[in-house]
């Protein structure tokens, strides 16, 4: 390991004091004089058209505006290719919409001059609204009469992002629906994607186990910290927007498409954003309500959403039906995966969450063939989308407790049985060919690591004796995701006032990459950091382009930009060093704020000075040239910072070879009460193979954060909708019930392997998402572990909630295994 | 019109220093003014703008109802008396554990600073079609969305149902019904003071209220005879989580022993119907009685006899049973070990 001064060190991050103390403006927290507040008319009805919209009454009323309608929004184009698919979210989807296709879904807005005024404007708006066919539950799309989600359809067909508009009808068999009350997916009924690798059938053949199940995963709310309100005025033409949101700069070319303005017509601010969860990951269509209604009433206009309209707007996971079949060898080896899925992913498109489950288990499990078989149905539940980890908690949900099943009927060592099946450095994954080649796994490593932390071996006599009515019960489990991309741009300016000024085009929403990347940069500039600031939060900053801040791609992306920007930069230092004090610019060192001669003549240029000469230079050292393979954005940022000082831009072109994936290894011990089904998680243990560890604490609170939110996935967290009419009944926090920190173990351990990934520079890899999965396979498992002792079987069914596993234990019964919201 | 779930419509706001003053708002503004405490429950029909009073008298500032006071052998606990204060004060920890348990067990640490024991007592009912503003019985509709054949009654009745199928949401009042609390009604016509287990009503008597506070009423204080203090307590709230839960069932008990045998035992469940239940017959066979695992198995199948379940509720009656049982054992199976 390198001996690095920033770099795997402990420290304050730069906004937290703000943070802490209340000083820190969240977009909700922004005043100005004349603003005005609006408030949205939500769709009673999960699948509607607006025939008449009677305003008169509120428009009349003393105080209100304006009123926004979906014919006011611009028209939407495809977006241009090359943008991702979390950008496409808002392709077909509106701010507002004459066909509500789920209770919650805004139909208009009202700006008022406060916001008791724009609430009662909207109890005086007249909606006729023609009820449409509607359905909650994906099974009910698939039967031979049932409802279709979409009048185009019922299942969405295509990839995610390229064409998943496209909508058709799909219905079972009455036959298929026999299976389907008797509590099993049908096998053989229609699927509208099958993918494989390798022979399935003559994989299953070859096991010597074979385990066939029914599972059924529940959708979970993001439910943020920070709902997403958005501020928004209009200055000399240009929008000024203030909102909440993973990705800064990427955010504004969707805003700008959703408001209908140029990308240049918009300074985004989005300086601190309290979480995401992958629901903010380019902003949301939402921002272009305030931002019209301000630019109809040329006021500013705030909009705040409340907790409960979260629920409908804030995005979902999507939850699963589906049925398994995993074949095993004596030694525990898998065979075979061969996965059935059925995916909900709301009204507007796939979100392809149940090809990424069967693909992470491709990962962490390695099965020597795997088929994938899917469908993507349309329901009028609220849209759906990335959250955390998106399919790895469903995933885990299914395949751990399978595994555990098949290591109890084989004999086998929990630990030892994900050893078997784990990838390593040199190891390929997929669902599809090509397959993809790893970039490192070790994860054999962090479960070594894992179970020695954890005590396994003794841990395992301890829980088997049982006491009273409770039992004790452990689970293991592997959690993969991705973990970074490639290709981005890094930003850095000395200004003659000496400081190192980072610039960083991520967001800050809560994982802190914004400023661990950033060390990055000034590590390899010997920089030390108090002479270093991070500048972040507004596209009037300017800010480099940057990945999108979700999908653990920030740590990776920005560690090997920043890195390459370092270089860029040391490299004009020497060059300035070298004609100002002769020789080669080899010759020079860069350390603590001076470039300097290594042969130790003493010669050496302050920053500050260097930064007073790149001006007189001009050209490339102060940005008035730019190196032609950075994005336009950035270009567009480094001309407005040229004259400044030195600067430092680069895109990362560092090779990279193969698939960046992250593992955690999460351990979980469980006391459960036999006559109550109460369980809690008595301690935890989690260890990551995240590459080089780059900030410790923040590492910490991303692999136990994390644990947290998957512990929820398992005991909780549920959303509930009566059938008949198809509205949501679990409105509010105590009903949605999110693990509070009372739910989880005092003390949780965690540790990384700290091994650097080989391809990439400094080696650090991203952690947002795997432990998720580990810590809700290993709770999962650790239940099944406790019902062993009493010879029940696995749970199939999540959250597994008291009443779950009184029907395990045999004392009650469970309403229907495959009902969806209930 | 439409509906807006959002933003607590203007209201006139009066903070009384005294009953009395409370009392003269109450009488004026009648069906027009609503009472607030602790206002754990009152926020949340206001700001979904389902209850919608033209005037709020706030209790915050009326001292003689924040007090906790030896009255006699007894104790008098001021009805705005916080849970925490309730939970925290000596005299409740040393002579009645269980209430200061069930204070404890409410909601949040947060929730408790702010909620008060009367509010506790007092609360509306938590189903979530009438806290969402369906038109049910409760609300003076004609159905119950949770009785029909796509209702979600997960936590929903499983005794004494009558049309509406809602449970009581209070941890401290089978705690109340066990110690033979009495609660002081005033009004400003005069006091009356009830048994605690005849403050509770269930949908046979009203469907419209879960309590039988008359308009103009005020709850003002909860009075706890020496009768239970320092007897052998137990109780239990059963929850999907650990905090900012209601209860899916708890249970309270009282009971004196003479050696091995109950002398007196009385018994209370609650999160199972409309109202807390004393379970008499269960008390009454337990009488006099071996505290057997037996004993206990036999008063548990008698309290849940009648019960009947819908869809998604049947496991209450196994809760119950169990939470029965563990009441008349006593012991510690409510602790965990983390």
């Amino acid at each position: 390991m390198a001996d690095y001064k920033l770099i795997g060190h402990d420290y304050t991050t730069p906004e937290m004091l703000a943070k802490v103390t209340g000083q820190a403006k969240f977009s909700e927290d922004i005043r100005a004089d004349g603003m005005l507040f609006c408030k949205l008319l939500l769709s009673p009805m999960p699948h509607a058209r607006v025939l008449k919209i009677d305003a008169s009454e509120a428009l009349a009323m003393n105080g209100v505006a304006a009123i926004l309608t979906p014919d006011d929004l611009p028209e939407v184009t495809v977006p241009p290719a090359g943008l991702t698919p979390f950008a496409l979210t808002g392709w077909t989807e509106r701010a507002l919409t004459k066909e509500p296709l789920y209770e919650g879904e805004p139909i208009l807005a009202v700006a008022a001059v406060d916001e008791v005024t724009a609430a009662e404007a909207i109890e005086k708006i007249k909606v006729d609204l023609e009820p449409l066919p509607f359905v909650i539950d994906p099974l009910d799309a698939l039967r031979p009469d049932g409802p279709n989600g979409r009048t185009q359809g019922n299942v969405f067909v295509g990839h995610v992002g390229i064409d998943s508009k496209d909508i058709q009808a799909l219905k079972w068999t009455a036959k298929d629906f026999g299976e389907v009350a008797a509590g099993r997916l049908p096998w053989d009924a229609k699927a509208t994607v099958e993918t494989s690798v390798g022979d399935v059938e003559a994989g299953l053949k070859q096991a010597d186990l074979v385990l066939d199940e029914t599972f059924f995963i529940q959708s979970t709310a993001h439910q943020v910290l920070e709902p997403r309100s958005t501020f928004a005025y209009w200055q000399n033409g240009k929008l000024y927007l203030y909102g909440s949101t993973q990705s800064m700069i990427r955010s504004v070319g969707p805003i700008a498409r959703w408001v209908g303005i140029e990308p240049s017509q918009l300074v985004y601010i989005s300086e601190y954003s309290g979480g995401g969860f992958g629901s903010k990951i380019n902003s949301y269509p939402y921002v272009a309500i305030p931002a019209l209604l301000s630019k109809k009433t040329n006021r500013p206009v705030m909009l705040r959403i409340s907790r409960e309209a979260e629920n409908y707007i804030g995005r979902m996971r999507p939850g699963f039906q589906a049925r398994i079949k995993m074949g095993f060898r004596k030694d525990g080896r898998v065979t075979a995966i061969d996965s059935f899925i059925i995916e909900d992913p709301g009204p507007y498109e796939l979100t392809g969450q149940a090809e990424q489950a069967a693909q992470v288990a491709s990962n962490s499990y390695q099965p020597l063939a795997t088929r994938f078989r899917g469908i993507y149905v349309a329901t009028n539940t609220p849209p759906k989308g990335a959250q955390r980890a998106p399919g790895l908690p469903q995933s885990v949900s299914m395949f751990e407790p399978l595994i555990s099943k098949a290591a109890r009927k084989l004999g086998l060592d929990q630990v030892e049985i994900r050893k078997i099946n784990a990838p390593s450095s040199d190891s390929k994954f997929g669902v599809r060919e090509p397959l993809q080649n790893l970039t490192s796994a070790y994860v054999r490593e962090a479960l070594d690591r894992g179970a020695e932390l954890f005590k396994w071996q003794e841990r395992k006599q301890r829980v088997s004796q049982r006491s009273g009515p409770k039992v004790r019960g452990i689970g293991v489990s592997v959690g993969s995701f991705t973990a970074g991309s490639v290709g981005y741009d890094g930003l850095l300016l000395v200004k003659p006032d000496g400081k190192l000024y980072i610039h960083q085009g991520i967001g800050n929403f809560g994982a802190l990459a914004v400023m661990d990347t950033a060390r990055v940069a000034a590590e390899f500039l010997g920089m030390p950091w108090k002479q270093c600031e991070v500048v972040w939060g507004s596209s009037g900053k300017h800010v480099p382009w940057s990945s999108n801040s979700g999908g653990s791609q920030t740590a990776h992306a920005h560690s090997r930009a920043n890195y390459a920007t370092a270089l860029d930069l040391k490299r004009k230092l020497q060059e300035i060093a070298a004609q100002q004090m002769g020789g080669s610019p080899e010759a020079y060192e860069v350390d603590n704020g001076y470039v300097y001669r290594k042969d130790n003549t003493g010669s050496s240029l302050a920053f500050a000075k260097a930064a007073e000469l790149a001006i007189k230079l001009g050209g490339k050292y102060d940005g008035h040239e730019v190196p032609q393979q950075v994005n336009a954005l950035t270009k567009a940022s480094v001309a407005a910072l040229a004259g400044q000082g030195l600067i430092g831009v680069a895109k990362d072109e560092f090779p990279r070879k193969g698939a960046t994936q992250g593992f955690v290894a999460g351990f979980a011990e469980v006391e459960l009460d036999l006559e109550t089904g109460v369980y809690r998680i008595v301690d935890y243990t989690a260890v990551a193979d995240a590459g080089t560890v780059l900030h410790p604490r923040n590492l910490g609170g991303q692999i136990l954060g994390g644990s947290v939110e998957g512990f929820g996935h398992i005991t909780t967290r549920n959303m509930i909708y009566e059938r008949q009419s198809g509205r949501l009944v679990s409105r509010r926090m105590y009903q949605i019930r999110p693990p509070s920190i009372l739910d989880v173990p005092l003390e949780m351990n965690w540790d990384a392997v700290n091994i650097p990934d080989p391809q990439t520079p400094v080696g650090i890899k991203g952690v947002g998402e795997p432990p998720v999965g580990a810590a809700a396979g290993a709770v999962l498992c650790a239940i099944s572990d406790a019902l062993s002792r009493v010879d029940k079987d696995i749970i199939y069914r999540t959250p597994v909630r008291l009443d779950r596993v009184l029907a395990a234990l045999g004392s009650g019964k469970i309403h229907d295994l495959l009902a969806a919201y209930a | 019109m439409a509906e807006i779930r959002d933003v607590i419509p203007a209201f006139e706001l009066f903070q009384p220093n005294s009953v009395a003053n409370a009392l003269g708002l109450l009488d004026k503004y009648g069906q027009d003014a609503w009472v607030l405490a602790g206002g754990q429950d009152s926020f949340d029909w206001l700001k979904d703008r389902i209850k919608r009073p033209k005037v709020v008298v706030d209790l915050g500032a009326i001292e003689e109802l924040k007090e906790i006071r030896s009255v006699g052998d007894g104790l008098e606990i001021g009805a705005t008396t916080s849970l925490t204060e309730v939970a925290r004060h000596s005299v409740v920890k040393q002579r009645y554990r269980v209430l200061a348990e069930a204070a404890e067990n409410v909601a949040s640490p947060l929730i408790r600073n702010q909620g008060t024991l009367g509010g506790n007592l007092s609360q509306d009912s938590r189903c979530w079609y009438y806290r969402a503003g369906w038109p049910c019985f409760r609300a003076g509709g004609d159905l119950c969305y949770a009785d029909s054949p796509t209702g979600m009654n997960r936590e929903h009745a499983i005794l004494e149902a009558s049309g509406c199928m809602t449970v009581n949401p209070s941890d401290t009042a089978p705690v109340l019904l066990v110690l033979d609390a009495k609660l002081v009604l005033r009004s400003r016509h005069g006091e009356r003071v009830i048994n605690a287990e005849d403050y509770f009503v269930g949908p046979v008597t009203d469907v419209r209220r879960l309590n039988s506070l008359q308009p103009g009423e005020l709850l003002t204080a909860i009075r706890i005879p020496p009768t239970w203090a320092g007897a052998q307590f137990y109780f239990e709230k059963v929850r999907d989580r650990q905090v900012w839960d209601f209860a899916l069932v708890s249970v309270a008990a009282a009971m004196r022993l003479s050696d091995r045998t109950i002398q007196h035992v009385q018994l209370a469940v609650n999160g199972v119907a409309a109202r807390p239940l004393r379970l008499r017959a269960a008390e009454a066979a337990l009488q006099g009685k071996g505290r057997t695992e037996q004993a206990a198995e036999a008063a548990a199948q008698i309290a849940v006899q009648g019960a009947e379940p819908l869809q998604h509720n049947g496991y209450k009656v196994t809760l119950m049973r169990n939470l029965i049982k563990r009441a008349v054992r006593g012991g510690a199976e409510a602790t965990w070990a983390s």
